[in-house]
């Protein structure tokens, strides 16, 4: 066991073209994988029976020669994304119970691609979290630990099952998503690479939405190759979104040269945060030396608007979570909480909510409510979609003056504990978010790739940031960055 | 801007959540600490800058105004808490 579901996307594809391995092996490996592995908290929902029939009709159509580039791969897909017949909560209480009748845009692409669904991943409730602490199904927990020590740490969030289960190895990849790090700061937490597609990359049809705006499908992967592959079966236009953007995709994974000579990377000054710690430091300078040996320029730019992204994107995202959640009302779907004698409406309404939703969604429908509320829209919502605006600009503007790419750090630090930050206020826990919100609200690409790992054996992930629609120069770059780094490690198997 | 236990109960009211009294005074709390890191928006000068509506500039796409979808009342009421009759079912709203 476990020796199949080692592999990355390419690899296996490799092997089931040579006929060395069937779609049903891997399958099968990946699942007893996940048996083994419940420890880790990752799959919520396990679907062996679809997951082997789905191999089944791969290894047939690989066999009549009509194989795609996903054709066979066993994935997982995170619970925010809406699966036929298979439940799909957002590790929401309030979903619960809940198996739509369709299926969200990006994961039926990933199905006629020939892909193979696992099951579905753990996540923080509703998206909202990076420690994966929020989830109704209890934690995911990351497969890497300090040394020796046996604490548990968060795999990061909100796609923290994504980010376990790709480290750990019981499937090849997992889908994500990403609203303000939700798909890089997972990915650096647990080693693995995590691309956000360009906003309007991927339908966000069928996903569950947290905020409109901002929202984003990507791959997590163990190599930038593998993310090129599934990045491109998910992405492409989609009638029932309408901000899917009516664009080719290209062929990402032929863009992976490797040769970024004479590109111009970016260092943004205002990444350089006040405490930041020694390692990530050298992390980054790291990076630069890496890149600069590659071939490419390092340029130092500005970015000065970075300090107000944060608190911008927090009054936006609340925002359009609060209008977005409005639907959850125990009328149409999920939860209804019970009633007592001579409870109206109302009161359904308001104990079907108070029940069905954490603490932190909760507070996060009440922020969004209050700076929507009259009297406070102009003052706090409409401000930060200005600020929005000037922050899209900073990026434009050095877009403008011929930078390629962006290196920053990914995250502010290596894997926490979990519960660590249980005494914390809220905004400590959103300072995690403080290099990839950004991206979101700009709606660029980014991706996180492992570059090492700190003085206690975590690993430490680097951000490339892209222009818009330029994916595969991203990639290309990402995969420079990831060569020259040659991050190899694996967690050792605890679990 | 800071935010009383009138203000919380009264966001928690139009937010449809209902929230014990006891716990009024935490959440103010919360909310103020939230509130008071949005402040930092107000260095910012912002005269003469239109709030963005899209991050990517592109026309909303149109379709044709014709029927797409229909005739599937069961799947539409499949996850309903408690249907009847081909009705979502509710509490009574009208004496």
């Amino acid at each position: 066991m476990g020796e199949l579901s080692r592999l990355t996307i390419a690899g296996a594809r490799e092997k089931l073209a040579a006929k060395e391995v069937t779609s049903v092996e891997l399958t099968q490996d990946c699942l007893a994988a996940i048996d083994a592995a419940d420890a880790l908290g990752a799959f919520v929902h396990k679907t062996p029976e679809l997951a082997l029939e789905r191999a089944k009709a791969a290894d047939a159509r690989i066999a009549a020669g009509e194989a795609e580039a996903m054709t066979g791969i066993p994935v997982g897909i995170k619970d925010l994304f809406c699966t036929k017949g298979v439940a799909s909560q957002a590790a929401s209480r309030i979903l619960e119970g809940f198996r739509p009748e369709y299926e969200s845009s990006v994961s039926q692409k990933l199905v006629d691609s020939g892909a193979v669904m696992l099951g579905k991943l753990n996540m923080d409730e509703f998206a909202m979290g990076s420690s994966n602490e929020t989830s109704t199904y209890g934690n995911a927990v990351n497969p890497w630990r300090r040394g020796n020590d046996d604490a548990q740490l968060t795999p990061g969030g909100s796609s923290g099952g994504s980010a376990s289960a790709v480290a750990a190895d019981l499937c090849l990849g997992a889908t994500g998503t990403d609203t303000g790090g939700s798909i890089r700061q997972p990915a650096a937490f647990t080693g693995i690479v995590g691309l956000k597609p360009t906003y309007g990359r991927c339908s966000r049809w069928g996903i569950v939405a947290f905020a409109s705006s901002l929202d984003q499908a990507g791959p997590m992967t163990k190599t930038v190759r593998d993310a090129a592959i599934m990045g491109a079966a998910m992405m492409g236009h989609d009638p029932k979104d309408s901000t899917s953007a009516d664009l080719a995709v290209p062929d990402f994974e032929a863009m992976l040269s490797g040769d970024i000579r004479g590109k111009v990377i970016g260092i943004p000054a205002e990444y350089r945060m006040d405490g930041m710690p020694g390692e990530i430091e050298a992390l980054w300078a790291k990076g630069q030396k890496m890149l600069s040996d590659a071939g490419a320029e390092i340029r130092d730019i500005s970015l000065p608007h970075t300090k107000y992204a944060l608190p911008a994107y927090y009054v936006v995202a609340p925002a359009e979570a609060s209008s977005n959640l409005a639907r959850y009302d125990g009328v149409r779907f999920g939860h209804r909480a019970k009633l007592g004698q001579g409870d109206g409406i109302t009161e359904m309404y308001e104990k079907t909510r108070a029940e069905g939703f954490g603490p932190e969604v909760q507070r996060r429908v009440m922020i969004g409510t209050y700076v929507l509320s009259a009297g406070f829209y102009d003052a706090y919502y409409n401000r930060a979609r200005k600020v929005r605006a000037l922050i899209k600009k900073d990026f434009e503007d050095v877009f403008a003056d011929g930078i390629d790419a962006i290196l920053t750090p990914a995250t502010p630090s290596a894997a926490f504990g979990l519960g660590e930050m249980a005494d914390a206020d809220p905004v400590q826990m959103y300072l995690n978010d403080v290099f990839t919100v950004t991206v979101n609200l700009a709606g660029l690409p980014g991706i996180s790739v492992p570059a090492g790992l700190d003085r206690q054996g975590l690993p430490l992930g680097l951000q490339l940031i892209g222009r818009p629609w330029e994916e595969g120069d991203l990639l290309n770059t990402a995969y420079a960055l990831e060569q020259a780094a040659g991050f190899v490690d694996k967690p050792g198997r605890w679990w | 801007m800071s935010i009383d236990t009138d203000t919380a109960r009264r966001v928690a009211k139009l937010a449809r959540i209902a929230m014990p009294e006891e716990h009024l005074p935490a959440l103010a709390g919360e909310l103020s600490a939230i509130l008071d890191f949005m402040e930092q928006l107000n260095e910012v000068d912002v005269d003469g800058v239109e709030p963005m509506v899209s991050v990517t500039p592109m026309r909303l796409k149109r379709r044709a105004d014709v029927v797409t979808d229909g005739n599937q009342q069961d799947k539409v009421l499949a996850n309903a808490p408690d249907a009847r009759e081909g009705f979502f079912a509710v509490p009574k709203v009208v004496e």
